[in-house]
């Protein structure tokens, strides 16, 4: 990463702190968890809550299925050049009984994965603008050290 | 059974890169469908069409436009947006109406010119639309349909040799389809061979965007035996059903899936509850089923759609597949059109293609692709937006 100061990809999805986690919010008459966040109507169908909470969904949560990407994205995304194929995971979260799909970080590629992996939530860039470095979130196997992967 | 209407016409113009505008496709598979009823454009009493889509959102009218370029002659018009399910909701729209009472005799008719280039979301900095948010992040279409391939390897034990044989399968029967785009067969080496796009799918296991239109002339019993017709294949049921809440499995362009989390809530596979409100209302089961014709978007998918459709428990489209029971001389052929495969994908006008393929199954007119005695037949499709359908027709 360069010196350049960093700034989220997307403003307000994720917190940028050393153990980051996605922003959610949660409904605070049945507890269904929503990312991105949602704030006005809920999608339960037994609920017609008009409250919500935000909440910071879990760091972790296990493989629910993955591939990669072999060939450079159209705009908005920024590719390297040359162009670094990626890999891409779905992941469980077993409190919010949800998946969310994320890049996986450099290095880990489709050979590296299994679906039910444990997996941890991490920052990366995503690219660089002349002013600054955006970053977004990424998934990270879990080792058994604690993740310094 | 009081809830049928009658398929009396079928047409289709070929599936391409034709580049011209979509209403030509659509006139001439209007055409066809009703020089193979047998009955006059003045007799139709409703158009139904499937709107063109642009970037997965209604383009052009349909029901108006395919009308007035046959000739006003005053009937009712309809223009349904279903995504991939649009055809199937203008075959609804028209049923509905003949079941009213409001018209004997409609047209349903779809047709769509691919638009050129990449599909991609508008520029700029767009984070309230997921569309833009998916792309910028670096996830694109094939994404989705890799995640659910690839799924299949880890959890059922799919291989990609199965994939393969889904696309020699498709390729070998479509062509010997006139109407098809590709109409060249294709070895498991084949596949092999081509470009890794989004593991485990390749390019050869995913399908193309095309031209192409279908038609239908649907009508009331007492039409169809008015004209000596009342033997024609009949639609069923038709199933048009939104998800359920939750939904489990992650769908283009979202980021992530709903959350199960709240008391009472269970996760729900769309694709799978499609069809069962369409056993439901024909009261017939997967048992029941001679062939179907279902949405291919990629070759693993294919296999998601035989557990779908419960022809095979989850988890064995594989073995049905090995056994060559999913291949037309088998149990229970699938896509003896070809599929998307050799198709290629027009939206508005592809969930009638199925039923058009259905109905010359059922007539027994299908030639080197016919599935030998089949009486009951259903499609499956699913797109943007929470649209999916499941249409049965039997004679
Ligand atoms: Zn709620």
């Amino acid at each position: 990463m360069s010196s350049k100061p960093v700034q989220p990809a997307i403003e307000g999805w994720f917190t940028l702190s050393d153990t980051p986690q996605l922003i959610g919010s949660q409904c605070c008459g049945c507890g269904t968890y929503f990312f991105p966040k949602q704030d006005h109507y809920c999608k339960n169908p037994d609920c017609d809550s008009t409250e919500f909470q935000e909440a910071l969904l879990s760091p972790r949560g296990r493989i629910w299925s993955y591939t990669n990407a072999c060939y450079k994205p159209p705009a908005p995304f920024v590719a390297e050049e040359p162009f670094e194929p990626y890999a891409i995971a779905a992941v469980e979260l077993e409190k919010e009984r949800m998946t969310v799909l994320g890049q996986v970080v450099k290095g880990v590629g489709v050979e590296d994965l299994k679906v039910g992996m444990e997996m941890e939530l991490v920052l990366e860039t995503l690219h660089e603008t002349d002013e600054d470095t955006k970053v977004t979130w990424k998934w990270r196997p879990v080792t058994d050290n604690g993740g310094q992967g | 059974m009081s809830g049928e209407v009658a398929i009396i016409g079928a047409g289709m113009h070929p599936w391409g890169k034709w580049g011209r505008n979509f209403v030509e496709y659509g006139v001439a598979a209007a055409r066809e469908a009703l020089a193979d009823a047998g009955i006059p454009w003045r007799d139709v009493g409703y158009v139904s069409g499937g709107a063109t889509v642009r970037c997965g959102y209604p383009g052009y009218v349909a029901g108006a436009t395919f009308a007035q370029a046959l000739g006003w002659q005053g009937c009712e018009v309809n223009t349904s947006y279903a995504a991939c399910a649009s055809g199937s909701q203008a075959l609804a729209a028209a049923r509905n109406k003949i079941l009213a009472g409001e018209c004997e005799v409609a047209l349903v008719v779809g047709a769509d010119t691919t638009p050129k280039g990449f599909l991609a979301p508008a520029g700029g900095y767009r984070p309230e639309d997921p569309d833009w948010v998916r792309f910028y992040l670096g996830i694109t279409n094939p994404t989705y349909f890799a995640l659910y391939a690839r799924r299949r390897m880890d959890v059922y034990g799919d291989t990609l040799e199965d994939f393969a044989a889904v696309k020699v399968k498709n390729a070998a029967i479509g062509s010997k389809n006139p109407r098809a785009r590709y109409r060249k067969c294709f070895s498991a080496e084949d596949v092999a061979a081509s470009a890794m796009v989004a593991d485990p799918l390749r390019l050869m296991d995913i399908c193309a965007t095309s031209d192409g239109g279908a038609a239908l002339i649907v009508c009331s019993l007492d039409y169809a035996k008015r004209i000596g017709k009342g033997d024609a294949p009949r639609v069923a049921a038709i199933s048009t059903v939104t998800p359920s809440f939750a939904s489990a499995v992650v769908e283009m362009p979202d980021i992530a899936t709903d959350s199960a989390a709240a008391a009472g809530i269970d996760a729900h596979s769309f694709r799978a509850s499609l069809p069962m409100k369409a056993y439901e209302e024909a009261g017939i089961g997967p048992e029941d089923v001679d062939v179907a014709e279902v949405y291919d978007l990629s070759t693993a998918l294919e296999l998601d759609w035989i557990e779908d459709l419960q022809l095979a428990p989850r988890g064995e489209a594989a073995q049905l597949l090995r056994r060559g029971d999913t291949a037309v001389g088998g149990k229970i052929p699938v896509n003896p059109s070809g599929g998307l495969a050799c198709f290629g994908e027009a939206v508005p006008a592809q969930a009638l293609a199925q039923v058009c393929e259905l109905t010359w199954q059922l007539r027994g007119e299908c030639g080197d692709r016919q599935v030998e005695g089949a009486r009951v037949g259903i499609t499956a499709n699913q797109g943007l937006f929470g649209h999916g359908s499941s249409v049965i027709v039997k004679r």
